[in-house]
Parts: C-alpha cells; sequence; structure tokens
C-alpha cells in the first residue's frame, strides 16, 4: 500500500499544502508557517520512510514504482520511481526545502507576502521531487518546467534591486533550452517506437541511428546544459543567484541546477549511448572550461553572493567532468558531487544571506572581522568554504577528487590524451577553488570590522539559523567521513547504466 | 448546379435531428429579437440571460447527437454531422457563452443596445455553427458571411467612439476585400472540377493537379482565410480592430471567428484539397513561420493589453497553422496535424478569453488598457492577478497549465511528420515560444513587481457573470494542464475522415 502511494505523496503532498495555504486568511501569518513547515515535514517524512523501505541490494532497478495511464492519446504514462540515482538527490531535495521553511521563520524578504512565498516554495518542491522521480519523458518535462513560475516570481518579486531582470533572464534562458529538449523528447518518441516511457527507451535507445542519436542528444544538450549550467550557458546564473531572496539562492543552488545534470545521467547517457560517446570530449572540454572560468570569475567579484554563484558553475564543471568520463567511477563522483555541492552551496548562500542580513551588503571590501563580531557565523563560513574547496574528510572531496581521477581513464572508445589533459586543467582548477575561497575568507572573517560597521551590534548565529543549518553542517560532516553512505546508494545503479555504455565504445 | 436544370426537383433529404442545434439556435436568436422589442430599457438583462439559456439548451442536440455517434450527411455531402462537426459546434456555442457572460455587465454599463447587441452575437454563432458542417464551397461561403457581418457591427458598436468606427471600417473591408478574393479562388477550383462539394472536388483532382488554374484557386482560397485567421502578412486589421472594438468583442473575435478560420480551413484543406499538398504545404509553411515570428516580434513592442493579446493571438494563429504545414505528408500525418490544430483551438479558446475576461475586469476599475496600469495589481486584486497569470503562462505554455500541452501536440504534429522543413519550423516555433514569454511575463511581472502607479488600491469589484467567465475558462485551463487525456480525446475524436 505505501509502496504504491509513497512516491505520489512525496510529488504531491507540498502542492496539496500550498492549495491549503491559499485557504489561510491573510493575517493569519503563523498559521501560514505552521502549515508550510507541517507540509515540508510530512513529505520529508515520506522521503524516511522511502529512504528506511529502500531495497539497498536492488539500487538498479526502479523502486515504489507507480505506472497508471496518464495521457493515452500520445502514450505518456504516469510512471515514477526510484533507483540509487534519483533516490539521494530526492532525499536531499525534501531536506532542503524543510530547512527553507525554518530559515524563513522570521526571514522574510521585503515585500513580506509569506503566503505567496511560502507557496511557491512548495509548488517549488512538487516540482524538483517530481523531476527526481519522473520516469516518463513528457512527466519528467512537465515537472522540470514546473519549477520555472515558481521561481521566476521568488527572484522577481523577493529579489535584490536587480531582480526584474535577474527573473526573465533566468526563464529565458531555461525556457529557450526546455524547447529544444522537448523536441528532443518527441523525435525519442519516434525514433523508440512510440513511447516515452524512460526504462522502455533506454532499453531501445541503442537501436536509433547514430547520426540521429547525435542530433536529439543536441537537443537534450541544450535543455540540460542550460540548467547545469555549463559555461557558455552560464551567464543567468550569477544574475539569478545574486538578485534571488537567501532562500531562493539555496534552493537553485542545492537541487535546481541539479535537475540538469541529473537529466544528462537519466535521459540523455543511457538513451543515446552512441551520441553520448560522440559528444563525452566536446562535454568534458566545456566542463574544464567552466572550472577554469567560474574560478576566474570568482577571483573578480566583489560581492560575495556573486562569488559563490561562479564558484557553482566552477563545481558543475566538475560534476560535468565526471558524466563526460562515462565511467561508472566518474558518475559515481558527479552524483556525489551534486549531493555535495547541494549541501555546501546551499549552506554558503544561507551564510552569505545571514551576513547581508546583519551588515546590509555583501561587498566584501565592506565586510570583515566577522570572526571578532561574530565568531560562531564566521567559523560556520570557514567550514563551509573548506568543504567547498574539496578539503579531504568533509564532503566536497568526495564530488571533486574522484570526478578529476575518473578523467585519468575515460571510457573506452574516448580520447585517454585528451581526458588526461582535462584532468590536469581540472587539478588546477582545484588550486584556483581554494584561492578563491580563502581569499573570500580571508576579506570577510580575518581583521577588524571596516569604520561604519565598528560600532554595528551584530547578532551571532541564532535559534533558527542553528535549526536550518545544524542538518547540513552534520551531513557535510558525515558523508565526508563516511562516503559510501551516498557512493554504496548510487553504485549499482549507475554500474548498470556505464556497463551499457562501455558496451559501445569497446 | 446542373441538378437544377434537370427535369424533376426532388426535394432534398432533412435529416432534423442532425439540424437541431442549428434549429435551437435560430430559434433563440428569433426569440431575442421579439423579446427585445417588448422588455422595458431597464430589464435588459432578461434578453441576455434569455440567450444564455438558449445557447446551453442548444448544446443539448449536440450531446445527443454525440453519443448517438452516427454521421449523418445531407445534400449529397455539402452538409455532414460527424465527430468534427460535434465538437467544433459545442467549443463555438461554449466559447458564445462565456463571451455572452462576459459582454453582460460591459454592454449595460457602456449604454449599449443590448438586445441588437445579443442578437448579432448570437447570429455569428449561428455561422459558426454551420460553419461546423459545411464540407461545399458554397455552405462555407454561407455560414463565412453569416458569421462575419454580425461580427462587422459588433466591432463598431462603440458607436461614437472613432476608434470603434475605424476597428469597424477596418475589419469590414478587408473582411469583404478577402471574400472577394476567396470567392474568385472558389469559381476557379469549381470551374476546373464542375462541383462545389468537397469530397467531390478531392476526387475530380486525384493526387497533384498540375492545372495551374487549380493551384490559382487553392492559393486564393487559402489567402481568403489567411486574412480571416489574421495570418501575415494579411493580419494588419486585426490589432487596429481589436484595440478599437468593445473588449468583449475583442475576445469573440480573437477567439471565435478566428477559430471559424481555421475550421474552414480544416475542412478544405484536408477535405477538398488533401492531394494538392504541393500547393498548400509550402504556402502554409510560409504564412506560418511568418505569422508567429511577426507577431511575436511586434507583440515585444506593445504597451496596450489589448494591442499585446491581439498580436499574442496573431502568433498564436502561426502556432495553429503549423499543423497545416505538415500534415500533407499521409494519412497518418494528416490525422495527427487534425488533432494537433484541434486541440490547440480548443485550449486556445479557453485561456485567450479568460485573458480578456480579466482585462474587462481590469479595466472596470482602472479605466484604461495600459500595461503600465497593471502595476501592482498583485496588492490590490491578488484574485485577478493570479488568473491573469496563470492565463498568460498558458498562452506562453508553461505546464502545468494547458498550454503547454497544445503546444507539445504542435511539436507533436511537426516532428512527426519528420521532413528537414517540418523540424526546421518545429524549431521556429520553439524559438517564438521563447520570444513569446517576453512579452507574457513582461505584463505578469507589471502585476507581480511594480507599484501601483496611481496609488489607488481599492479592489476591482468583479460583477458575477463576468466571475463565471472566468472560473470556467480558469478551470478549463488547469484541469486540461493538469489532466490533458479528457480534452485530447476530444481532439482525437474530432479528426476528419481524410478521404
Amino acid at each position: 500500500m505505501f509502496d504504491s502511494w509513497a512516491l505520489t505523496l512525496v510529488v504531491f503532498l507540498p502542492a496539496v499544502g500550498a492549495a491549503l495555504l491559499v485557504a489561510v486568511p491573510r493575517r493569519a501569518e503563523n498559521l501560514m508557517k505552521l502549515v508550510a513547515l507541517a507540509t515540508t515535514l510530512a513529505t520529508a517524512a515520506v522521503g524516511v520512510a522511502i529512504l528506511a523501505r529502500f531495497d539497498y541490494g536492488a539500487t538498479d532497478t526502479l523502486q515504489f514504482e507507480v505506472d497508471r495511464p496518464w495521457i493515452d492519446v500520445i502514450n505518456s504514462r504516469y510512471h515514477m520511481g526510484v533507483d540509487g540515482i534519483s533516490l539521494p538527490l530526492l532525499a536531499l531535495s525534501v531536506l532542503i526545502t524543510v530547512l527553507c521553511v525554518v530559515y524563513s521563520w522570521d526571514h522574510f524578504p521585503e515585500p513580506h507576502n509569506p503566503k505567496a512565498f511560502l507557496a511557491l516554495m512548495l509548488v517549488l518542491e512538487t516540482g524538483m521531487n517530481g523531476t527526481f522521480v519522473g520516469q516518463d519523458l513528457i512527466l519528467f518535462f512537465v515537472f522540470f518546467e514546473l519549477v520555472l513560475l515558481p521561481m521566476y516570481f521568488m527572484i522577481g518579486v523577493w529579489g535584490g534591486p536587480n531582480r526584474q531582470y535577474a527573473a526573465i533572464k533566468f526563464f529565458l534562458f531555461t525556457l529557450f533550452g526546455s524547447a529544444l529538449m522537448i523536441l528532443a523528447f518527441l523525435a525519442l518518441y519516434f525514433k523508440g517506437g512510440n513511447t516515452f516511457d524512460i526504462p522502455l527507451l533506454v532499453e531501445r535507445g541503442g537501436t536509433i541511428a547514430r547520426d540521429a542519436q547525435i542530433l536529439i542528444f543536441g537537443g537534450l544538450f541544450m535543455g540540460f546544459a542550460i540548467k547545469v549550467p555549463m559555461f557558455p550557458f552560464h551567464t543567468w546564473l550569477p544574475d539569478a543567484h545574486t538578485e534571488a531572496p537567501t532562500v531562493g539562492s539555496v534552493i537553485l543552488a542545492a537541487v535546481l541546477l541539479k535537475l540538469g545534470t541529473y537529466g544528462f545521467i537519466r535521459i540523455a547517457l543511457p538513451i543515446l549511448p552512441d551520441a553520448a560517446q560522440a559528444w563525452a570530449p566536446w562535454i568534458g572540454g566545456l566542463a574544464v572550461v567552466g572550472i577554469i572560468y567560474g574560478a576566474l570569475g570568482c577571483l573578480a567579484q566583489k560581492d560575495l553572493k556573486r562569488l559563490i554563484a561562479f564558484s557553482s558553475v566552477a563545481h558543475m564543471g566538475f560534476v560535468m567532468l565526471g558524466i563526460a568520463t562515462l565511467t561508472d567511477y566518474g558518475i559515481n563522483a558527479a552524483v556525489f558531487g551534486m549531493v555535495a555541492h547541494g549541501l555546501i552551496t546551499g549552506m554558503l548562500f544561507f551564510i552569505a544571506g545571514s551576513i547581508q542580513e546583519r551588515y546590509g551588503t555583501r561587498e566584501m571590501s565592506r565586510l570583515g572581522g566577522l570572526l571578532l563580531q561574530a565568531p560562531r557565523l564566521a567559523w560556520l563560513l570557514g567550514f563551509c568554504a573548506m568543504a567547498s574547496l574539496g578539503l579531504p574528510g568533509l564532503a566536497g572531496f568526495w564530488g571533486e577528487f574522484p570526478a578529476i581521477l575518473s578523467a585519468y581513464q575515460p571510457a573506452p572508445g574516448l580520447s585517454e590524451a585528451l581526458f588526461r589533459v582535462y584532468m590536469v586543467v581540472a587539478a588546477v582548477g582545484t588550486v584556483f577553488a581554494a584561492g578563491y575561497l580563502l581569499w573570500m575568507y580571508q576579506r570577510t572573517a580575518f581583521g577588524t570590522a571596516k569604520k561604519e560597521f565598528a560600532e554595528a551590534h551584530v547578532h551571532d548565529v541564532h535559534l533558527p539559523e542553528w535549526l536550518a543549518w545544524a542538518p547540513l553542517l552534520l551531513l557535510i560532516l558525515i558523508l565526508g567521513i563516511f562516503p559510501s553512505l551516498i557512493f554504496r546508494v548510487t553504485d549499482g545503479a549507475v554500474q548498470s547504466m556505464t556497463s551499457a555504455l562501455q558496451a559501445i565504445g569497446g | 448546379m446542373t441538378g437544377l436544370l434537370a427535369a424533376a426537383f426532388e426535394a432534398p433529404y432533412l435529416d432534423y435531428a442532425a439540424l437541431a442545434p442549428e434549429m435551437v439556435l435560430t430559434g433563440v436568436l428569433l426569440a431575442v429579437l421579439v423579446v427585445d422589442l417588448f422588455v422595458d430599457e431597464g430589464r435588459k438583462a432578461v434578453v441576455a440571460q434569455l440567450a444564455g439559456v438558449g445557447l446551453l439548451a442548444s448544446l443539448l442536440p449536440i450531446v445527443f447527437l454525440a453519443v448517438d455517434g452516427n454521421d449523418r450527411s445531407m445534400f449529397s455531402g455539402a452538409y455532414v454531422v460527424d465527430d468534427f462537426a460535434l465538437v467544433l459546434k459545442a467549443l463555438f456555442l461554449v466559447s458564445g457563452y462565456v463571451v455572452l457572460l462576459m459582454s453582460a455587465d460591459h454592454i449595460e454599463e457602456g449604454d449599449y443596445w443590448k438586445g441588437e447587441y445579443t442578437f448579432l452575437l448570437l447570429s455569428s454563432l449561428l455561422g459558426m455553427v454551420v460553419m461546423c458542417s459545411s464540407r461545399d464551397l458554397l455552405t462555407i461561403f454561407v455560414a463565412l458571411e453569416l458569421l462575419s457581418i454580425p461580427a462587422y457591427m459588433l466591432a463598431g458598436w462603440r458607436k461614437r467612439d472613432l476608434r470603434s468606427n475605424e476597428a469597424a471600417l477596418k475589419y469590414y473591408l478587408l473582411g469583404v476585400l478577402s471574400s472577394a478574393v476567396m470567392l474568385y479562388g472558389m469559381s476557379l477550383v469549381f470551374g476546373a472540377t464542375g462541383t462545389t462539394v468537397l469530397e467531390d472536388i478531392a476526387r475530380e483532382l486525384g493526387d497533384n493537379t498540375s492545372e495551374p488554374l487549380v493551384k490559382l484557386g487553392i492559393f486564393f482560397i487559402v489567402v481568403g482565410f489567411a486574412f480571416k485567421v489574421s495570418a501575415v502578412p494579411f493580419h494588419f486589421w486585426a490589432p487596429d480592430t481589436y484595440e478599437g472594438a468593445p473588449t468583449p468583442v475583442t475576445a469573440f473575435l480573437s477567439v471565435a471567428s478566428k477559430a471559424a478560420g481555421f475550421v474552414a480551413l480544416l475542412q478544405l484543406v484536408f477535405v477538398g484539397f488533401f492531394g494538392q499538398d504541393n500547393v498548400w504545404q509550402p504556402l502554409f509553411w510560409v504564412l506560418a513561420a511568418l505569422t508567429m515570428t511577426v507577431g511575436n516580434l511586434v507583440a515585444l513592442r506593445q504597451t496596450n493589453v489589448v494591442r499585446l493579446l491581439a498580436y499574442s493571438s496573431v502568433a498564436q494563429a502561426g502556432y495553429m497553422l503549423v499543423p497545416f504545414a505538415v500534415g500533407g505528408s499521409g494519412d497518418a500525418a494528416a490525422r495527427t496535424a487534425q488533432t494537433a490544430a484541434i486541440v490547440y483551438l480548443l485550449i486556445y479558446a479557453a485561456m485567450n478569453l479568460g485573458a480578456f475576461a480579466v482585462v474587462i475586469a481590469v479595466a472596470r476599475k482602472t479605466r484604461s488598457g495600459e500595461v503600465s496600469s497593471y502595476g501592482g495589481l498583485f496588492t490590490y486584486a491578488p484574485g485577478l492577478t493570479v488568473l491573469m497569470t496563470v492565463f498568460l503562462f498558458s498562452l506562453a505554455g508553461i505546464p502545468p497549465f494547458g498550454g503547454w500541452f497544445a503546444k507539445l501536440y504542435i511539436f507533436k504534429s511537426a516532428v512527426d511528420a519528420g521532413t528537414g522543413w517540418s523540424v526546421a519550423l518545429a524549431v521556429i516555433t520553439g524559438v517564438n515560444s521563447v520570444i513569446a514569454l517576453f512579452y507574457y511575463a513582461s505584463v505578469a511581472r507589471e502585476m507581480w513587481m511594480r507599484p501601483v502607479p496611481d496609488e489607488d488600491v481599492t479592489p476591482v469589484r468583479v460583477p458575477p457573470a463576468l466571475g463565471a467567465a472566468l472560473a470556467i475558462t480558469a478551470l478549463a485551463v488547469v484541469a486540461i494542464g493538469i489532466y490533458p487525456q479528457a480534452f485530447a480525446r476530444l481532439g482525437d475524436l474530432a479528426e476528419l475522415a481524410v478521404r
């Protein structure tokens, strides 16, 4: 009973919560927060139950599967399921949303209106969870697109001074990608024997002619690469991140970017193995360019949030490099990197938001002396910066290091020399990463406060912040020490996928 | 025609059951005309209510005919009642009902002639209902004139408003011109085939005729209808007419009248000229690409909501032309194309009527159609803002609102055809939906993210009839978006039998 309803619940509970929120009277703010919290907690509880009942011995099979008719006229079905690749991401998504509600408790950005803000957040969760469990291309597409509207409004209504520009830029970029993506989905439908079912297409995709595969992959690539975002499609990201309210940035960094990389792993690679071979060197190339470009971009930033945004471009570069190797080693690293980046960068955006709230600015040149004024906050920032630059023992390391290593030995059929060059470039990127993160830390935390803030009374971390952050901090530490917690889940699913890929190249 | 010269005149067979919707509608519109004479000036609302009930009553026989399920054909194939006809007749009647709801208070408060307005609206609807069954050049022409002539008058209904006069005059002149062009094309086709019944024309012409006169005839007929559906470069009347006409009439023109043009095109192209795809397919390709691109690009620059929606509806017509540009390669492609066009028509009707209903509601307070007058709408009319957002993003094709499915079907028809040209058109459509998003989002931005321009935040009062129109359209848009199967089935049912 539970097994067949679990995914429907985890996807649609937030939407029901959003509908309930709309019915709450305008003045009952606390009730709104309670409804939102209860909804996200209930969703998370379902998520925990899924984690508990998941069969870790068979991570490569879809579990909690539902497969019902939905739109018969186009053979699209309501097909959902989780395997080892979706499970960690689903868990990340339900966790982050709870924490965002907790953090929002007394941090509502202007123009306030908690009802609309929380409702949008819940709709966003429906979209994110749905994307990670959808096993039908049209279902996937609907959820993939469902996140656009709430995020557009979140940035555009509650964002910073340049919010309207950032919001529409985000929207237009992603929509352009998804317009091409849906064409690719339709091409898959016709080439793959009139079905949108992802597992079925994985079985049949290999039979599509190579030239057609390469074209279709191009459409998918545009859809996913813009979402990741890969260089040179990343330009929407710094704007969106900088202008978005704190919670928006956190969700964007922690979960939304993963929709793109997840799409590569779930759809593009397994369905179109030949095209993946052909595209991998280019993807790998763009990935390492992104690593270096993102790092250099960081070094040029004055704004704390913008710096973290550019660091996301670099980090997603590592994830894409792992994917481009087409090896199980690389893709495992990629999934780990996705989770780790979600935790760490989400946390960094939380802290950046709290710093802005305290100082009213994110200009690093105006900040300084955080260690003296709010030592706990400063230590947390230091901890996350270390995690982000890939310090062994923290979660960031296990996303980055194996991804670099995996480029040493890419899948058969890919040029070893080329990928070793990528490996070296990516390794140089980690040095840059240490550079910009330490530089950022130096400028914000060390020294004494600038004159304008010298007398300011700065709150240290308070209770809602601790509540919202503790799970992330713990997970960063725990996953850093026991990376197998994730690798054990993903490995089976990834291996069964890459074995098919390698059969092509070998 | 030759039948008239034959010695013995035989009365044609009349299937009264099949004609029931038309007969009920005719009865209602005559009743409206008569009742209007005897009702006092202050109680004209009764007339509109009568018309509303009458429209719903004429839906009943459609339901019975649909349950019955038999295709009925009269006048040697000139008038056919099949699933295609029934689905679209229902569309027109429901759209007409929604327009009537939208007009109720608008016309009353504007001090217009309410009884005559209702009568003309019903007459035009009758033309549309007849159009759905017309499988004959002459019947199509008669239906077209029946639906157009009342519409010319409705466009000029604000008698003392110069812009309304301009709207009506432009619409009339171009409408007549296009009718003439079309009629000329029809005469050429008749001359070549000796028949006006579409099925017979298809039989006479065979596959891809080389007769230049026929090609020219088809060309003229399509161009004539390109005026009606406001396809670029025959669109220039639309924005002026839409802006000048009373807003409920604009809604009616941009949805029902346009849909009628498409219904005629569907029948002409997929029944009459189906074999001649080398003539119409390239023509529609150019029309579709031009229409959506020009419509969207010009819409980007609009500062008036009605004009913006006018250009948006031009662009939407471009999307609806895509199936015509790719549907000629065979029976399967034709079926997908028809379903795509019909599904788009159904969903477009709901979302566009909804958007106009919000415009009418907001204008009741702001007395303005400028996009800037929507500033800060969310702060004092959150309900209307959410509804407008739903309609706009549905028009843009963003899930989970109905428009995404309509657009998906358009894409599907193009990818299904599988030629380089059709895929190119699909890509053009994709790029266009991104352009379109910009101006739909700009209205949303105004409502959600900008301050109230004159700081007047008195709430907008929405009269019950208008509220009902909003509820019907919003419900349809959201329901289709989440569970498209229900509507897609209609589109599937409604395929014309291709030869």
